[in-house]
């Protein structure tokens, strides 16, 4: 049996369950100190003054900065991601200098030689502000006389794309439908809060960072502080999780950085969990209007799509690229006549949003899914045979969607009767009409979600199109020992995904060596010196591809040392488990002899190199397209509001699977986080822009305890982008999840006249809702 | 976050405990420290020092009485849960007790801290107020006995005198007859009560003669849901009961949070005490 398929227990999983780590946190530096900043408790207000010179004299403080002290050497904190010509994109200061514009926002700082004493000192700092007015809600900060958050004003920019005929669409559709969808604010909630260590040998700096890019952020350290960037090395050690929060050159980076030159000493900041929940980029913060024309018998014609997208206050290294991540994806698997999508982001008095697992796909397939729902009910008809009336079929991939994506594979048919089959549908329906009839105070709603979704960040080509500022490729290298080990370099950076020990399969299979032979090394640009990093389920379906065509180059050098020691023609060798073979004979020579006689070097032939050795650039031509279909049975009972989730059910298609294992691991956590954004999580922050939410006893996230068993399984249409088959993974539960949760909840109200109840749904907002319907 | 800096002692005796309180003004007694310490991370309180009750003997352990069962203040939320002597001699405490939070903060926080904190939002002080517990105290003057219905004086507020050490709490058996339910909402497993209701009923000849509510998270301190105790007595399950459960958000002031607003919790109050004496009361 090949190794890729197999459910390989982690490699990484002993190390770091018995806490054999190096997280950020647990480094230690001769001499090292410790930053902690001061951060603004009003979310807009000019600064007038900023006095440290209270901290300066405190015990323990070796330096306090005000950002006005770093203001000649701090640049702006980087966009790369210009959607549009006419964007705003405002200036940025890692430390404010003359103006807040969100709470937390760090205006001053304070170096010590421990974080106790930092933390005291901050309490020493004055800092007069002049307040201004908070700029909160999406649409009042588009009107003419809205306060400013910016001085250009409030819209970072606007845009719109049509394909068809929008109009014809909807002229004398006989069914429109028009809904406006909240996507809450959320707070990415990685087990692993950030933490930043920088040192400098005097012209040199390293810099350890909690972070999903150490090459993307060497890249933009470089050009955001004008240190040159051969002599910045950036290493992600053991990373806790990101979600996409760590998807970011933060202005902590940069700090630690500057201080690090200033003092030349190490520095070290850690943030606390409250800190983060107001510092870490925040996800989703969309409004959403969705409007669907179909005909009688549910067809869809046409989709216009017009969001506002919450910025928060500046606009971080993805930030105003993550709505339009859903551009293309509203249309999902449906088929239609015309699309219009249109997208304005728009400045607030808030922390910036970014990416956040799914990013823009969570939020487009929730339009789309809730919507179906909607037109279902209007035709009086099953949701499933709604969207099957609708969806591209089997046999019709590849498949040009309205928005101009191809779909390169796809069975929605499969993934949904297998869905229906381990739900028990028809009977669970029969259930709902029972409890209806009856009138039980807990009553039962049926959700669904037919989800696809685009990732695989992704070929530099379209990039460019998306006006990206880089490119979407992936690098991997092999390492051929003397020995026949293997050291496997990838310039993807895991933090919690499992690829050491997915890439171990892929090797062993490709260059036939076993998987305990094989190391995976990563995270640190002095040793794997160039990738693009994970986020956007990108990591297996380029750096996997990387990491396999670099296995085959392998292979074909030591081919042609094969050749030579066993006294034949390249082309006379097969290569299986491991060997190569001269065709009907037994002569062989395993791939490690060969790993020897690289090494040895004492019989090379001519322009063959002492090493077998190899580096490999992958870059797709197009996006990975998982789908799937999840079912979810939710009990609300009316009395109190509360809902409760009985059982979900989740079939993907994420292709060819390298690691059930890892895949089941990918799609439980995704549906939790996903059902956290349905029924637990919201960003709250208050009316003067304080964020209320500051701690996990306000912003509830979901516990094992509170989540049904998941039944999960797969269907498998092997993509036919990439030569694994295989389709992302990292977001599709929580892109599938939150949809299905929210139809179930809106499916159980509905005889009471219900169609929406805004997220997450509480229990209150449901109770609200059953009272609104009541009078 | 991180704390200021404090002092911390851990006396072996309670004469040493005192001396240790009457040594500065901002003095606090820690024990599990589940409550005070994120006080104190998010620097909303600034001790000057802890003492730490953890090795006084007088406040270990759960004992059983004559007509009552003595917890401990040390007792953490995991004893008291387990204990025979608490769940035959007053199940609703260990009923209520297995609802807080997670196993962690069961492991570490006690019982008397609950109540000595006097969250209104806390689980355990509902519960005592409605089983008439009384409260021990001690300090150098001498011991002192605190009824439950003078113990929770404001929002985090309790009858406690600077210097003063909560020693355990009797809570009084309450004879054949009687039944009991706590019924919590919440939002997740390990959080606070949005509402909680803690109900003990004694039922005979099918109808309800007693019954004791206590509220948690209705007003500033836990409360007891007088008007509804009154409207019960001599029901029977039913319309009866369910009228009379409408009366138990009388005399409430509860809070708004992000949770719930006042209206909503008076609602819930209403729902989950009708839920909580029909299961006390044995209803199918
Ligand atoms: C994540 C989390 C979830 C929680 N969820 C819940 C929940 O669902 N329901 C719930 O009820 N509680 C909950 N709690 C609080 C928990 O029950 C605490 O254990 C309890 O409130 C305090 O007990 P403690 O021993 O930790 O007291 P400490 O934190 O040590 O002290 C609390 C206060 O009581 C005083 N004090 C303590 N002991 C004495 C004494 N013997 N004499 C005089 N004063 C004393 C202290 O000075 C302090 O002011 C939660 C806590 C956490 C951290």
């Amino acid at each position: 049996m090949t190794e890729v398929g197999k459910a390989r227990r982690r490699k990484e999983d002993a190390r770091l369950l018995t806490g054999r780590t190096q997280w950020t946190d647990n480094l230690r530096q001769p001499g090292m100190l410790h930053v902690a900043f001061l951060r603004s408790p009003m979310a807009h207000a000019r600064i007038t003054r900023v006095d440290v010179s209270g901290a300066r004299g405190m015990t323990g403080v070796v330096a306090a900065f005000s950002g006005q002290d770093l203001a000649a050497e701090q640049g702006s904190l980087p966009c790369a991601w210009p959607v549009t010509e006419d964007i705003v994109i405002p200036d940025h200061p890692p430390m404010a200098v003359s103006a807040v514009r969100y709470a937390g926002e760090a205006v001053a700082c304070v170096v010590a030689t421990d974080r106790y004493l930092a933390a005291d000192a901050l309490e020493a700092i004055e800092v007069d502000y002049e307040p201004l007015p908070a700029v909160l809600d999406l649409e009042e900060a588009l009107a003419q006389d809205s306060p400013k958050v910016h001085e250009a004003g409030n819209q970072a920019y606007t845009m719109k794309v049509t394909s068809g005929d929008i109009d014809a669409a909807f002229r004398d559709a006989p069914i429109v439908i028009e809904r406006t969808y909240h996507q809450q604010r959320l707070i990415p909630a990685a087990m692993e809060p950030r933490a930043v260590v920088a040192s400098t040998d005097g012209d040199a700096y390293t810099i350890w960072t909690s972070t999903q890019i150490p090459h993307v952020l060497r890249v933009m350290l470089a050009l955001t502080t004008g240190i040159p960037e051969h002599k910045i090395r950036v290493v992600a050690p053991d990373v806790g999780g990101g979600f996409g929060s760590k998807l970011q050159v933060t202005a902590e980076e940069v700090l630690c950085l500057l201080l690090t030159r200033r003092l030349g000493r190490p520095v070290k900041w850690n943030e606390s969990r409250s800190e983060g929940n107001l510092t870490v980029h925040h996800g989703r913060g969309q409004v959403q209007r969705v409007k669907l024309a179909a005909d009688a018998d549910g067809r869809v014609r046409g989709l216009r799509v017009e969001l506002l997208a919450d910025m928060g206050a500046y606009l971080m290294l993805l930030t105003p690229g993550v709505p339009l991540l859903g551009a293309s994806m509203f249309n999902a698997i449906y088929k239609m006549d015309a699309y219009e999508f249109g997208c304005t982001g728009v400045f607030t008095t808030k922390m910036p949003t970014d990416a956040y697992r799914g990013a823009g796909r969570p939020e487009a397939t929730f339009g789309i899914e809730r919507i179906m729902d909607e037109l279902a009910a209007e035709l009086k008809a099953d949701p499933l045979e709604v969207r099957r009336r609708n969806w591209i079929r089997h046999e019709e991939f590849p498949y040009t969607t309205i928005s101009g994506l191809t779909y390169d594979s796809g069975n929605y048919e499969a993934a949904t009767d297998k869905a229906m089959a381990l739900f028990g549908y028809d009977k669970l329906r029969a259930e709902q009409a029972d409890r209806r009839d009856r009138g039980d105070p807990v009553q039962l709603g049926i959700g669904v979600s037919t989800y696809t979704e685009m990732c695989g960040l992704a070929p530099s080509r379209l990039l460019k199109e998306a006006r990206y500022a880089a490119g979407g490729w992936e690098h991997g290298a092999v390492r051929m020992l003397p020995t026949g080990k293997v050291e496997v370099i990838t310039g993807t950076s895991p933090h919690g995904q499992g690829h050491v020990t997915a890439w171990s399969q892929i090797a062993a299979d490709a260059l036939g060596v076993p998987f305990d032979d094989i190391t995976v090394i990563h995270g640190d640009t002095a040793i794997a010196h160039k990738g693009m990093d994970t986020y956007g389920s990108r990591s297996l379906v380029i750096g996997g591809v990387a990491v396999l065509q670099a296995c085959e180059k392998v292979r074909e050098k030591a081919r042609k040392l094969a050749a030579h020691v066993l006294e034949c023609a390249p082309d006379d060798l097969e290569f299986a488990d491991g060997a190569f073979k001269v065709r009907g004979t037994d002569a062989r020579a395993t791939i490690q002899e060969l790993a020897f006689a690289a090494f040895t070097a004492h019989d090379l032939p001519d322009g063959v190199e002492a090493r077998l050795d190899s580096e490999a650039t992958y870059d797709p031509d197009n996006y990975s397209f998982p789908h799937g279909t999840h079912l979810c049975a939710a009990e609300v009972d009316t009395e109190t509001g509360m809902v409760r989730i009985r059982s979900y059910v989740a079939v993907d298609d994420v292709g060819k699977v390298v690691n059930p294992l890892i895949v089941e691991g990918q799609v439980h956590g995704g549906i939790a986080q996903g059902i956290g954004q349905a029924l637990f999580e919201e960003a709250v922050y208050d009316t003067e822009g304080n964020l209320l939410t500051s701690t996990l006893a306000d912003y509830l996230l979901p516990s094992a305890a509170d989540l049904p068993d998941f039944v999960t399984d797969r269907t498998e249409t092997p993509a036919t982008g990439n030569p694994l088959g295989a389709k992302g993974v990292g977001e599709a539960g929580c892109i599938a999840s939150t949809p299905a949760v929210v139809n179930a909840v809106v499916d159980a109200l509905r005889p009471h006249g219900i169609h929406d109840v805004a997220m997450p749904c509480t229990p209150e907002r449901v109770w609200r809702a059953l009272e609104g319907a009541r009078s | 976050m991180i704390p200021a800096q404090f002092d911390y002692v851990r006396p072996d005796s309670l004469a040493h405990a005192f001396r240790e309180l009457a040594s500065d003004e901002d003095v606090k007694v820690l024990a599990g420290g589940q409550s005070l310490l994120p006080l104190l991370r998010l620097r909303l309180a600034y001790p000057s020092k802890l003492v730490d009750v953890a090795r006084l003997p007088e406040l270990a352990g759960v004992h059983d009485r004559d007509d009552h069962v003595f917890i401990g203040a040390l007792a953490t939320h995991d004893e008291v849960m387990r204990s025979a002597a608490v769940r035959q001699g007053c199940p609703l405490v260990a009923l209520a007790a297995a609802t807080v939070a997670d196993p962690a903060v069961r492991h570490r926080g006690t019982f008397g801290g609950s109540l000595a904190h006097a969250d209104p939002a806390g689980d355990l002080p509902a519960v005592v107020l409605a089983l008439d517990g009384v409260f021990v105290a001690r300090s150098a003057e001498g011991e002192r006995e605190i009824p439950a219905a003078r113990f929770f004086v404001d929002y985090l507020e309790s009858a406690l005198r600077p210097g003063e050490i909560l020693t355990g709490v009797k809570i009084p058996k309450l004879g054949d007859g009687w039944g009991f339910h706590y019924e919590k909402f919440h939002r997740t497993a390990q959080a606070w009560p949005i509402v909680g209701v803690a109900v003990a009923v004694r039922r005979s000849n099918g109808a309800i003669q007693e019954a004791r509510i206590g509220l948690a998270n209705m007003a500033p301190t836990p409360l007891r849901a007088r008007a509804a105790e009154t409207a019960l007595q001599g029901t029977e399950l039913g319309d009866q009961v369910r009228q009379a459960c409408g009366e138990a958000a009388t005399g409430t002031a509860p809070p708004a949070d992000l949770h719930a607003q006042p209206d909503y919790r008076r609602h819930l109050a209403r729902v989950l005490t009708h839920r909580a004496v029909r299961t006390a009361a044995g209803a199918p």
